[in-house]
């Protein structure tokens, strides 16, 4: 069998010192294969939050082990992990995160420029991925004058356009009303489904965790239960 | 890679147009300022340099009164007569001396009229001012003596009474004198005070003293001293000439003074220092005024640009790549500043020199050290903050509030 795609060895991850000392992450032991779309739910300040910014290689871990892929991601450097995010992860936030006064479409384009892709395949690659999300027609739209689920969605497409290994999103449905968030947890699970993308998804929601296939909750820094979702929940 | 980054930061200036707008404001104001000024410094201190040569440093004037006039010095001193202006011409350490006797007037030409100053005075005064006859002649020795109604008039009063045509031949009034314009002066420019040297008719002395003041007094006499003879030995000749023929007892105070032009010329050069000092102090403090609002911009735009930062490595940007596109931006807007500084700082330094009728005197030094001072300052303050935010862990950046 081949290596996972993420396996997590007891990641710990701290914050202050000595009496003040948090910890966020206490010993995650936590293994995704591809093609998994996996919901990590937890109360506020269970350190999911943490787990996901630390797989995104946004944060790095105290302790532990953290391979990608088959690779340790703790000994490289900070140009190294922004190769990895580069090459082989997309992020959604719950922000969205998009550059003010752009538009969507060199939002989306952003992560192909930083990839060296020749300007007139950015621009197609990053048409694609809009239409993927069901935004053609807004390519030239500021963030500003789309709403909070289009923003969403053109977010969704700037972390699809890289083609990367594993999409993360932490809360991409926290800004949203119902409507909208369901609309994209059908589109994240249409990737998934349809694409084969691994999608790790972390939300507060009940009804959003079950689109995915795979419940991890964590509490107090560490997985307290690790299940698939049962079929039919959505 | 390059390209892209350098393609990127010009976006990023676009799309940023206000702040943009604003930092490059401050290049400007800082570097526009320090040129005009340090420019129209410039140009007045050569302006006077120039004055003092055209004073001519071996010129020396002998006025009636004590040096430090006192209140009523003055009134007391008796005027010089023509008599003095002789003695003095028996003088060995003097080459040329003349008479002046002032007088403000109306000079009329048909339906055009000027007022003007009138000097009285006689030939030797061209030498000794360094006039020079641009058309027709000058006064000739008969006329000096005599008091004839010959006149020689400035560049300003030719323009200003004959327009175009030519003056040479034709006769101007002033009060009752009908008088024939013999000659035209060589244009001096203005003087070292601003005032127009030029705006000046200048007719023999007996003439202004007969016929428009109607007295024989001399006001001041103007001396040119030989080659070779040292300014001190021929104010002490003067002084000695002038107590005896005024009549002063040893002891007694003299009611006379000689002035070197050296004098007024130091004092020119002294005071223009003082003014060149105080626009440069005011450059300084706009070249600071413009640095501060740079940083202002730079740092009030800190958060917006950490978040920026934070997007960017987190699709995968290396931090270099992310400061390089700063770096650019940083250059760029202090570079487009710059030059619209220098360009808007020599214009308005040009045309200062024009209304002020100075020499137009750019300083490459100056205008380096506005631009390499502003360019600075833009730079760190644009690149160092990004260079902080691109150091946190991408989640750092993304989270800054």
């Amino acid at each position: 069998m081949t290596a996972p795609l993420i396996e997590l060895r007891g990641i710990t991850r701290t914050y202050g010192e000595g009496e003040a000392m948090v910890r966020a992450l206490d010993g995650v032991d936590l293994i995704i294969r591809e093609g998994e779309f996996v919901a990590i739910m937890g109360p506020s300040g269970s350190g999911k939050s943490t787990a996901m910014n630390i797989i995104g290689c946004l944060d790095r871990p105290s302790g532990g082990h953290y391979l990608f892929n088959g690779v340790e991601v703790a000994t490289l450097d900070q140009d190294q992990r922004a190769l990895l995010r580069r090459n082989y992860l997309g992020f959604v936030f719950q922000g969205f995160n998009l550059l003010a006064r752009t538009t969507a479409l060199e939002n989306v384009e952003l992560p192909l420029i930083y990839k060296g892709q020749p300007r007139a395949e950015r621009e197609v690659r990053a048409r694609e991925a809009l239409n993927r999300v069901g935004l053609e027609g807004r390519e030239h739209h500021h963030p500003s004058q789309l709403s909070g689920g289009q923003q969403q969605r053109v977010a969704i497409a700037r972390a699809l356009a890289g083609e990367p290994m594993v999409m993360l999103a932490d809360e991409p449905t926290g800004n949203l009303d119902t409507t909208r968030s369901r609309e994209i947890m059908e589109l994240l699970r249409r990737l998934n489904r349809e694409e084969g993308l691994t999608i790790v998804m972390v939300t507060h929601e009940e009804d959003m965790a079950a689109f995915a296939s795979r419940l991890v909750v964590f509490t107090d820094g560490r997985v307290v239960r690790d299940e698939p979702v049962t079929e039919g929940a959505a | 890679m390059l390209w892209e980054t350098v393609r990127l930061a010009f976006t990023a200036i676009i799309r940023n147009a206000l702040r943009s707008f604003l930092t490059v404001l401050g290049v400007v104001i800082g570097v526009a300022a320090v040129i005009a000024m340090v420019t129209v410094g410039q140009g007045s201190s050569e302006q006077v340099s120039s004055n003092v040569e055209s004073l001519g440093t071996n010129v020396l004037v002998l006025r009636s009164g004590a040096r430090m006039m006192g209140p009523g010095t003055r009134d007391t001193a008796p005027a010089f007569k023509l008599a003095d202006v002789e003695a003095l011409r028996e003088l060995t350490v003097l080459s040329a001396v003349a008479p002046v006797v002032s007088a403000s007037e109306t000079a009329v030409y048909g339906n055009t009229n000027r007022s003007t100053s009138i000097t009285g005075t006689t030939s030797d005064y061209l030498e000794i001012g360094g006039w020079e006859i641009a058309r027709g002649r000058g006064f000739t020795t008969l006329e000096d003596k005599s008091g004839a109604n010959v006149c020689i008039i400035g560049e300003t009063v030719r323009t200003s009474l004959f327009g175009a045509t030519d003056s040479t031949g034709e006769t101007i009034r002033v009060k009752a004198i009908s008088c024939e314009v013999i000659g035209l002066l060589t244009a001096k420019g203005a003087g070292s005070f601003g005032q127009d040297q030029d705006d000046i008719i200048i007719m023999p002395v007996r003439t202004v003293q007969r016929r428009l003041i109607g007295d024989q007094d001399v006001a001041s006499v103007s001396m040119q001293l030989a080659s070779g003879v040292s300014t001190d030995r021929g104010i002490s000749e003067i002084e000695t000439l002038m107590r005896e023929r005024r009549r002063i007892e040893i002891g007694e105070e003299d009611d006379f003074s000689v002035t070197d032009m050296k004098e007024i010329a130091s004092m020119l050069n002294s005071v223009n220092s003082v003014l060149t000092g105080l626009l440069s102090s005011v450059a300084a403090v706009s070249l600071l005024v413009g640095g501060i609002g740079i940083m202002n911009i730079m740092l009030v735009s800190v958060t917006e640009r950490t978040r920026e930062i934070g997007i960017r490595l987190a699709v995968g940007a290396q931090a270099g790549q992310v400061l390089m596109q700063f770096l650019v931006e940083a250059v760029v807007l202090s570079v487009i500043g710059g030059v619209i500084g220098i360009l808007t700082g020599l214009g308005l330094a040009y045309v200062a020199a024009r209304i002020m009728v100075i020499p137009f005197a750019p300083n490459a030094s100056v205008v380096l050290l506005a631009f390499v001072f502003s360019a600075v300052v833009g730079v760190i303050f644009g690149y160092f903050p990004a260079r902080a935010a691109a150091r946190l862990d991408p989640i750092e950046a993304l989270r800054h509030q």
